[in-house]
């Protein structure tokens, strides 16, 4: 396998790491307001308290290996996204003082706007990385020199805007899953009832998403000429579907761990789904394909990519060994203490 | 107003307000490790109480240095996409292995730094601090070696031509240790240190003065004073060594620092003064000969001035001077406070000294002025530049973003950190009001629960 197609994979990896984890915090976060009273509010946000802005890394770091690897796409897709971008990172300085700030003071009023503050960052920027990922997989228009050729209103279109609730649903059943997990009591009993809820959106949503994928116009095709061309692939969507189903078994049987697990299952077939579809493209051209940028003409040079390789190979594996640790260390029950938020 | 100037603005008001969190994570980072090691060594439990408070405290900063954090690593490609395709290849590199070697770690263990009390060996505990002070102190490096190769740039060649040329990397280690790297990484280093010692200083010099928590407060300021005096000192050796390799590496810089315009000539070196770009002279105290002296150790030797070097290759003058004056001023001004308090404190008659602790109490504010001047500096003395003798900084930008969008970006974010610095000074100030917690008493508060 040759390097670009190696960091095709790893940045896939990155952000599948990244909605994997952010994408639970993001679905507590969306779900923050389905609960009313103070503690149960605390409980939820301290389930995610130690370990949010670690999660977060996850697209920083997937931001960095990007520019690093494909400075194209980097360049292409942020300057393109431009309006767009600087709104989601708004939702994220909000998500993250909301977090931090909301403890501070008893007030109601002041806990009630970042709780609001939380819950509508949190929503939001699931459905604007979701309608990010819709226009890339859709087509923007590109020029010759790669530059985007279009407009903020221009990428607000029904399928990405589609691609986003997905996402926003995604995360909802993804988090959702996961307070079941950290809870116990009323909360946990409230936040099974809203599994239902939030797995029949989510199925819901994928299936027209998935209809409209194989259906859609010409400007679609692309991302399922792989998956026929290469029918053995019909494995990954198979498993991001059973995947989902065995949610639901497993909380009945009270296995919530499993459950969880088989949720991350789903985030990351649904990802490498995509991914399949988007290669070689990183960003697909439309109406002229032919300027769409690919894993060799938005590449650094494979001197860089064999460092950057170096450097992953060093730098993952010590990263997985510890926050799988410090996971492990915040396991079970969230218990509130004197230094929760 | 044209894009180019506006996304500098925005770079400069984003950049300017995410710099006033780093280097307080990275000094009081290394100040918590040396509380808690304190702690690990005597057992004696107010250094454990003094570790807590400080470290509720270091996680409102973290928090406020994530949030604006992001916008930067976004920031090149949004406004700067130019430069992006242009160093993607060199400077992409850098920032991703901060994400990997430094984001991960100290965002990983602050997880157990701030809520692991209780579910981790103290061991384990101090272990994890030490890590999230290396993080902090490994993510400065990373950003540094990005930002010293934009001045200094090594360890790679240009590759295609026109507009497609960019830069690859040849050789790595280069790359890293680009000339101005081991100097500037340094004088991040003690401004860094410098900021966190004086604010805890700062902080606890308050307490005394309201003769609260006044064992709490003494004992801060013994470690964190010491801290301060160290890193004051070594930053005047830093700075020295930054201005040494400047001769070689930027001249132009050097020559804006103090207003020096003949082609080829001594220098002299400022105390203070007013630079008249038009006319090229300088008003103010000077010293003649002495910025000749101090790099080469004679006032006789020439050095490059700003009319060696085209019209449209010169950086702003007057801007960079200033900035350099008032840093190094400030500089001065901190050694100044730190040994004056040394000697007080080694004759006893700091905690008494109200005078004296006023200064402290506003002594926070030095380290971060002088942090935001050396940047100033730094960067603004880089122009016209984006990276040295390569890049131009106007054509470096998005092609595509509009003067419009760029004014709705800086609006947006302008009100945003105007609101975040406003409730960030508020819960700080909270905080501090409330103080340390008394640990005897959550025991006991514990116990009845």
């Amino acid at each position: 396998m040759d390097l670009n197609t190696i960091w095709f994979i790893l940045i896939g990896v990155l952000l599948a790491g990244y909605a994997v984890l952010d994408g639970f915090d993001l679905g507590v976060g969306a779900l923050h307001l389905f609960t009313d009273n103070d503690l149960d509010r605390r409980i939820m946000i301290n389930s995610i308290g130690p370990v949010w802005d670690g999660n977060e890394v996850w697209l920083v770091t997937g931001g960095g290996a990007l520019f690093a690897a494909f400075p194209e796409v980097y360049a292409t897709a942020f300057s393109g996204f431009y309006i767009a971008l600087m709104l989601l990172l708004v939702m994220l300085i909000f998500r993250a003082v909301a977090i931090e700030f909301r403890s501070k003071r008893p007030d109601p009023g002041w806990r009630k706007m970042w709780d609001i503050s939380f819950a509508v960052s949190s929503i939001v920027s699931s459905i604007l990385i979701g309608v990010a990922l819709g226009n890339i997989a859709m087509g923007i228009p590109l020029d010759a020199d790669y530059e985007f050729a279009g407009s903020f209103l221009g990428l607000l279109r029904p399928y990405p805007i589609l691609v986003g609730l997905t996402t926003v649903a995604l995360f909802m059943m993804h988090g959702n899953i996961y307070v079941v997990m950290k809870t116990e009591g009323d909360l946990q009993e409230k936040a099974r009832g809203w599994i239902k809820y939030t797995i029949g959106l989510f199925m819901s949503l994928y299936l027209i998403v998935t209809v409209w994928t194989l259906i859609g116009g010409e400007d679609l095709k692309h991302m399922t000429d792989t998956i026929y061309a290469n029918p053995w692939l019909f494995v990954v969507p198979a498993i991001t579907l059973l995947a989902i189903l065995n949610v639901p078994r497993e909380l009945h049987h009270g296995r919530e761990g499993r459950a969880f697990i088989f949720s991350c299952v789903s985030v990351v077939g649904l990802l490498a789904l995509f991914g399949i579809g988007m290669f070689p493209n990183l960003i697909y051209s439309w109406p002229n394909p032919e300027h769409s940028l690919n894993i060799i003409n938005a590449a650094s040079s494979q001197k860089t990519l064999t460092i950057m390789g170096i450097i992953a190979l060093i730098g993952m594996p010590i990263v997985i060994a510890y926050t799988i640790s410090i996971y492990w260390v915040f396991r079970g029950k969230v218990v509130l203490d004197e230094m929760s938020y | 107003m044209d894009a180019v100037f506006l996304s500098r603005l925005q770079f400069a008001m984003t950049i300017g307000f995410h710099y006033l969190f780093p280097p307080l994570s990275i000094g009081l980072g290394l100040i918590l490790v040396l509380m808690e090691g304190t702690y690990m060594v005597t057992k004696n439990r107010i250094y454990h109480d003094m570790t807590r408070f400080w470290v509720k405290i270091f996680g409102l900063i973290f928090a406020l240095g994530v949030a604006s954090g992001i916008v930067m690593e976004f920031q090149f490609g949004t406004n700067w996409s130019t430069y992006s395709r242009y160093v993607g290849d060199v400077f992409g590199s850098a920032l991703a292995a901060e994400g990997v070697f430094a984001f991960f770690l100290e965002s990983g263990f602050l997880a157990i730094l701030l809520f692991g009390w209780n579910k981790v060996s103290p061991g384990m505990h101090f272990t994890s601090t030490v890590l999230v002070c290396l993080g902090a102190h490994f993510s400065a490096i990373w950003i540094v070696v990005a930002n010293s190769w934009q001045q200094t740039p090594a360890g790679y060649h240009i590759v295609g031509v026109g507009d497609s040329a960019r830069a690859e990397i040849v050789n790595f280690w280069e790359l890293v240790f680009n000339p101005s790297f081991l100097d500037r990484i340094f004088h991040v280093y003690m401004g860094a240190w410098q900021a966190g010692a004086f604010f805890v200083i700062s902080v606890a010099a308050w307490y005394l003065i309201k003769n609260r928590h006044t064992d709490f407060a003494k004992r801060s300021i013994r470690i964190a004073l010491v801290f301060a005096i160290v890193a004051s000192v070594l930053q005047a050796v830093s700075g020295h060594q930054s201005a040494d390799t400047l001769v070689e590496t930027q001249p132009a810089k050097l020559a804006a620092m103090e207003g020096h315009f003949e082609a080829s000539a001594p220098a002299d070196l400022y105390l203070f003064g007013w630079v008249n770009e038009e006319t090229q002279e300088v008003t103010g105290v000077r010293l003649p000969g002495m910025l000749s002296w101090l790099v080469s150790g004679s006032s006789e030797t020439p050095l490059t001035g700003l009319n060696a070097f085209e019209e449209g290759d010169r950086p702003p003058v007057n801007i960079v001077f200033q900035a350099y004056h008032l840093m190094v001023g400030i500089g001065i001004l901190l050694i100044l406070i730190a040994a004056v308090s040394g000697i007080m404190w080694a004759t006893g008659k700091l905690w008494n000294a109200r005078w004296l602790l006023w200064i402290l109490v506003f002594s926070v504010l030095l380290p971060q002025a002088a942090n935001q001047l050396g940047w100033i500096t730094a960067e603004v003395g880089r122009q016209p530049w984006i990276v040295y003798n390569l890049l131009r900084t106007k054509d470096a930008v998005s092609p595509i973003v509009t003067v419009g969008e760029v004014w709705f970006s800086i609006l947006l974010f302008g009100a945003i950190y105007s609101l975040l610095f406003v409730l960030f000074i508020f819960l700080l100030n909270e905080k501090i009001q409330h103080g340390p917690e008394d640990a005897a008493k959550l025991e006991l508060a514990g116990k009845r629960a």
